[in-house]
């Protein structure tokens, strides 16, 4: 296995550190001052230009109930990097590769815009990036081509977390994992990160807290997810897919759903054929 | 922070953050650490993650609360209530760590029969005196400084009965008797200071905490619980709060009531114990340590006061302690004065002393602000500072401006303060103020030293060049400097010779500093450090002092300010810099004040004896062998005075401590129960409630504090108690996304947190027909704000007792008019009013009233002093009379 995060929900103070570090290495753009009004999340979710998302969850118990029953769920959402990846089975151009450190990587200058990637993904992680925002994040175009050599489109490009495979190049730690205070986003070897994160399930589960594994031993269609996740309320409570598909899995009886069409067509034409020449 | 001061000798936080991992238990109150503090907090989740029990007790249900073990809600401004309580609940059931009270605190001591406690004269202490008469108030006012407005203390305290009943005992040297506390140590005395706090405060029971605080009644058994059970010889609890404590008319006293609890159970000076006082901003620490404060010159020295102390040095060193360690007062203040003055300097003018100025009256930034408003105040200067956002009453403070005849603004960003005369309902064409913006270097573009929570100085360097006319602030400082000492060159007005005799020598050897006037930023931090004065030699080739212990009171040393001695202690040794760090005190990383140790009073880590209360929690103990104390940690301790070494009575400095004596700061080397006459609201605390307030005090029949001060006047008028107009709780904080102008113009942050909100809970969101993300408006008598709504289950309606329902509101202090994230601000809802020890606002617990929509517009103030820029503001009448209450 390659690298990847383990995102240990329990340790979250929702800082968003990890959102404004990302921003900040990949040169990312703000994207906007809306306040939402729901909670304390303001980004609202995973995006082209959004690659850590911190979501905030409340869950407070009623005036009349004591207050140790209230909970605020904080979770750093990010590209799972998973071991089959939809975006990556759906590019056309061969833009998404997997890299020599195992993760989901689009490769910029290869990407077209075509955006069959952003409907692949089960997570719905991947979006397009506008020209005019990539611009900001020209710094991880390779091979000295100007990014905008490469975006003369105007559907930009795809976005998703590169898991700063510019700083695994030089050794460093993705900008977020360095930046987070708590070890809530904790980057290594993806085998290495399983075994600690299984001892820390048990000793949250020996505390009586209902804490497990979410992307790990699973039998999904994507397969182990290389960003995996601690989680202690169901997986849609987080928006997360409770058993994520990928779109290629309905392949096979999308096949043959239009083979026994074309099949009953033929019949149906050999019939009318028949009659006609009845 | 003389709650920490008068409690154990220094107002500095008492451990340092990365020994939080070693707590069993931490209370956090008045701090929203992991939101303020998310850096911090790490070692609070380390201590989470062995196991340690994590209490949060807030108004708000916060991203501290989300990770804590137990969360409790309670009313904003009853935390005395709620500490009492505890304190109450600790004495009743025999809970506190006898050995440690017995021997370290002053628990033993005697208090004078003339004191009369709150509960012997209805809530207020002996020695009271209502000012409230004309006649005195003229009186009083005589003793301010020609134009200021007078505060309108409610009244003072005579504090001669707080004091303990003395005995003679003959003098360690035979010659004579001397006078010191009569102690029991049996504590059955029914004067034992013990037993007189344990009366005091009876009447905070859980009752009392469910009828004022609105928190169930059986918490306070359950904390207590908690508490006890982590706090003993193999155990520790640390607390930590932050402003959400000392923003109160009752700020100090808020202090004292956590410190005495953590006397009880015996946490001070313990590995995983201590308190934890959180500081705010980057610097802050540095900024009392060296300070900006009018009242206080560098080291805690005091500043010269025309009131307390007379014109001479003689008179000011009369004042200081004879034991403990400020007995070396005159040490600090000489070297002091050497190095301000230099040559000029002498034995025989009393070292320059009178070149200082004397204060006269209370200069601090309230009432400066009042003055800036009444037109009696010329020029100001504004450094890294926002009054006009983050100031209290801003609408005051901006209207301020306008009566300046000149101001100078330096920072990083045009803060709304440099933009007060384009502000909404502000005519520029009527404002006369000749404004200066000077664009200021940040942290990477210059040297320097940032002094954090732990006290720990550390060095940084400039990593690259400000861009454009941005300059360092020192740069700036020594400017201004140079220039003065220009201005009144050769003059022979004596009043000039502070200026022209004022050392100034902070010139760079770099070419390339030179070349752009930047002054040396080490060279400043050796002259901090002290230096052996040589007489017909400059600065830069006299030798440095290794630590404050080389200082001397006969004018052969010179030094900046005595507790940062030891960073410089040569001309290329700056420690600030080291960068050895470890798992825990980390000697090698930084410098912490005073000589290096990262923990107060670690004596008190071993018993009487010098053994450890247990090896779980071994620090600093005694080594019999080697006839020293040893530890991971510089021991804060005379490091050869043995455990058993008796006191000296009649002694000076430490020798009047006996070697089981560990806080040395103290007069009597003891941990203060009761802090006799050092603070002016009382020896005790006692619950009073805010100048605002839903509720009358179910505590005693007093309402304020009897000796907070205030201004009544038409642009400063408060909501008072129980006003209809203004039924609902505020109160304010920060957020992790935002601290201020320095945030609101980075777009990576402002889109984090977009928008001044306000948080209120869905039972009265329901009732004033307020929809989540839609506009409110929050006002006050002193203000009206608009603000997003966010209704949130966080925030919980609370009833006090069986009877009122409650609801709090809370409003972030971090939005202005500029930047990506912009907003009202809520300091224009907030009333000066402050505490009378260290004139800190009240602006975390008031009142308001809240209404969906919009405000109106604001329209210029026009006539000074009743700048009341909405018409919605003055329909509500005279403000509410506060001070003494009529009883009944």
């Amino acid at each position: 296995m390659g690298n990847g995060f383990f995102t240990d929900t329990t340790l979250c103070i929702g800082c968003k550190a990890c959102e404004v570090a990302c921003k900040q290495w990949n040169q990312l753009p703000a994207d906007g001052y809306e306040f939402s009004g729901d909670s304390y999340d303001n980004t609202m979710a995973l995006g082209g230009t959004t690659w850590r998302h911190v979501a905030f969850i409340e869950q407070n118990a009623p005036p009349e109930a004591p207050p140790t029953e209230s909970r605020w769920l904080m979770m750093s959402d990010v590209c799972k990097h998973c071991t089959h990846a939809g975006c990556m089975e759906a590019c056309p151009t061969g833009a998404i590769i997997r890299n020599e450190f195992d993760d989901v990587f689009i490769q910029p200058d290869v990407c077209n815009g075509c955006g069959y990637c952003v409907v692949s993904c089960p997570f719905g992680v991947v979006d397009l990036i506008h020209p005019a925002d990539y611009s900001v994040g020209r710094g991880f175009v390779s091979d000295g081509r100007s990014s905008d050599d490469a975006l003369q489109k105007d559907g930009g490009i795809a976005g998703k977390c590169t898991l700063c495979y510019d700083r695994q190049k030089v050794g460093f730690t993705p900008a977020c994992a360095k930046a987070c205070p708590t070890e809530s986003i904790q980057f290594g070897n993806v085998d290495e990160l399983k075994a600690r994160a299984e001892k820390r399930v048990e000793k949250l589960q020996s505390a009586g807290v209902s804490a497990y594994l979410y992307g790990v031993d699973s039998d999904w269609s994507t397969g182990d997810l290389n960003a995996f996740f601690l989680l202690t309320d169901a997986p849609e409570k987080y928006n997360l897919p409770e058993r994520p598909v990928l779109p290629s899995t309905h392949q096979a009886a999308g096949y043959m759903s239009g083979a026994l069409a074309a099949a009953a067509l033929a019949l149906a034409g050999f019939a009318i054929l028949r009659s006609n020449f009845a | 922070m003389p709650g920490l001061g008068t409690s154990f000798g220094r107002g500095g936080a008492t451990t340092f953050v990365q020994d939080l991992a070693n707590s069993d238990c931490i209370l956090i109150e008045g701090s929203n650490f992991a939101e303020c503090h998310p850096v911090a907090f790490r070692f609070v989740m380390k201590a989470k993650e062995r196991g340690a029990t994590i209490i949060h007790v807030d108004p708000r249900y916060t991203r501290t609360s989300a990770v804590a073990d137990l969360y409790v809600p309670l009313r904003s401004g009853t935390d005395i209530v709620f500490l009492g309580a505890l304190i109450n609940w600790v004495l009743s059931n025999q809970r506190y760590f006898k050995e440690y009270v017995e021997a370290f605190t002053n628990a033993s001591y005697i208090v004078r029969e003339d004191f009369k406690d709150t509960e012997d004269l209805e809530g207020l202490f002996s020695g009271f005196n209502d000012i409230k008469d004309t006649e005195e108030i003229e009186r009083e006012r005589g003793k301010l400084s020609g134009h200021e407005e007078l505060q309108t203390a409610p009244g003072t305290y005579d504090t001669t009965s707080w004091n303990f009943e003395m005995v003679e005992v003959p003098r360690f040297d035979g010659n004579g008797t001397v006078k010191v506390p009569k102690r029991d140590e049996t504590l059955k005395d029914p004067r034992c200071v013990i037993n007189v706090l344990h009366r005091h405060f009876a009447r905070y029971t859980p009752q009392m905490v469910e009828d004022v605080c609105g928190m169930p009644g059986h918490y306070v058994e359950k904390i207590g619980t908690i508490l006890a059970e982590n706090s003993n010889r193999e155990r520790t609890t640390a607390f930590a709060y932050a402003v959400g404590w000392t923003q109160h008319t009752m700020g100090v006293q808020y202090i004292r009531t956590a410190s005495i609890l953590q006397m009880l159970l015996g946490n001070m000076g313990r590995p995983g114990g201590g308190i934890m006082a959180l500081r705010g901003h980057a610097n802050i620490q540095g900024a009392t340590d060296i300070p900006t404060l009018y009242d206080s010159l560098p080291g805690y020295l005091p500043m010269p006061s025309a009131l307390r102390h007379g014109a001479t040095l003689k008179d000011y060193l009369s004042v200081a302690k004879p034991t403990g360690w400020w007995a070396n007062t005159n040490k600090y203040i000489i070297s002091l004065l050497k190095a301000y003055y230099g040559d000029a300097a002498t034995p025989e003018n009393d070292f320059a002393y009178h070149y200082l100025p004397q204060i006269a009256g209370d200069y601090s930034t309230l009432p400066t602000q009042i003055s800036m408003k009444d037109g009696n105040v010329k020029g100001y200067f504004c450094i890294g500072q926002n009054p006009a956002s983050s100031g209290q009453n801003a609408e005051l403070a901006r209207a301020g401006f306008e009566r300046l005849e000149w101001m100078v603004v330096i920072d990083s960003y045009e803060t709304e303060t440099a933009a007060f005369w384009r502000r909404e309902g502000a005519d520029p064409a009527t404002i006369g103020t000749e404004l200066f913006f000077l664009p200021a270097a940040n942290i990477l573009e210059k040297d320097g030293t940032m002094v954090n929570t732990n006290r720990l100085l550390q060095w940084h360097d400039r990593a690259i060049s400000p861009p454009g006319d941005s300059r360092s602030d020192l740069y700036y400082i020594h400017q201004l400097g140079l220039r003065l000492k220009k201005l009144y060159a050769g003059s022979t007005d004596p009043k000039d010779r502070p200026i022209l005799d004022l050392t100034w020598d902070y010139e760079s050897d770099d070419p390339h500093e030179r070349a752009v006037d930047e002054p040396s930023a080490i060279s400043v931090l050796q002259e901090i450090n002290g230096y052996v004065v040589t007489p017909g030699t400059p600065r830069s080739e006299c030798p440095q002092v290794a630590g404050f212990a080389d200082l001397k009171a006969d004018g052969t040393t010179a030094c900046g300010a005595w507790i940062y001695s030891g960073v410089a202690p040569s001309k290329t040794q700056n420690n600030a810099r080291n960068r050895k760090g470890d798992d825990w005190t980390s000697l090698g990383w930084g410098f912490s004040w005073p000589a290096n140790r990262r923990m107060l009073y670690n004596r008190a880590s071993a018993d009487p004896d010098g053994k450890p209360w247990s090896e779980r929690k071994r620090y600093i103990v005694w080594d019999e062998n080697a006839k020293k104390w040893v530890g991971p940690d510089v021991p804060d301790f005379p490091v050869t005075k043995s455990p058993h070494e008796p006191a000296k009575p009649g002694a000076g400095g430490l020798d009047a401590h006996s070697g089981s004596d560990p806080f040395i700061m103290q007069g009597d080397g003891r941990a203060a129960l009761f802090v006799g006459n050092a603070l002016k609201d009382g020896p005790f605390p006692t619950h009073y409630e805010p100048v605002e307030s839903v509720v009358r005090n179910a505590v005693y029949p007093q309402q304020n504090s009897p000796t907070l001060r205030e201004w009544t006047r038409s642009d400063n008028q408060y909501n008072g108690t129980q006003s209809p107009d203004y039924p609902y709780v505020l109160t304010t904080y920060r957020l992790t996304e935002h601290s201020g102008i320095m945030t609101r113009y980075v777009p990576w942050l402002a889109e984090l947190q977009p928008a001044l909100f306000a948080e209120i809970d869905p039972e009265l969101a329901v009732e004033k027909g307020i929809k989540n993300g839609e506009w409110v408006t929050v006002s006050t008598k002193v203000g009206e704000i608009e603000a997003r709504a966010l209704v949130t289950g966080r925030m919980r309606p609370l009833r006090l007792g069986k009877g009122k329902r409650v609801h709090q509101i809370g409003i972030p202090y971090n939005t202005g008019w500029l930047g990506h994230s912009q907003g009202d601000t809520a300091g224009q809802l907030i009333p000066l009013a402050m505490d009378p020890n260290v004139s800190i606002h009240e602006a975390k617990t008031l009142t308001c009233r809240i209404r969906p929509g919009r405000r109106s517009a604001y329209v210029s103030g026009g006539e000074v002093d009743v700048a009341v820029p909405s018409d919605e503001r003055t329909s509500f009448g005279e403000s509410v009379a506060h001070g003494i209450d009529s009883k009944g």
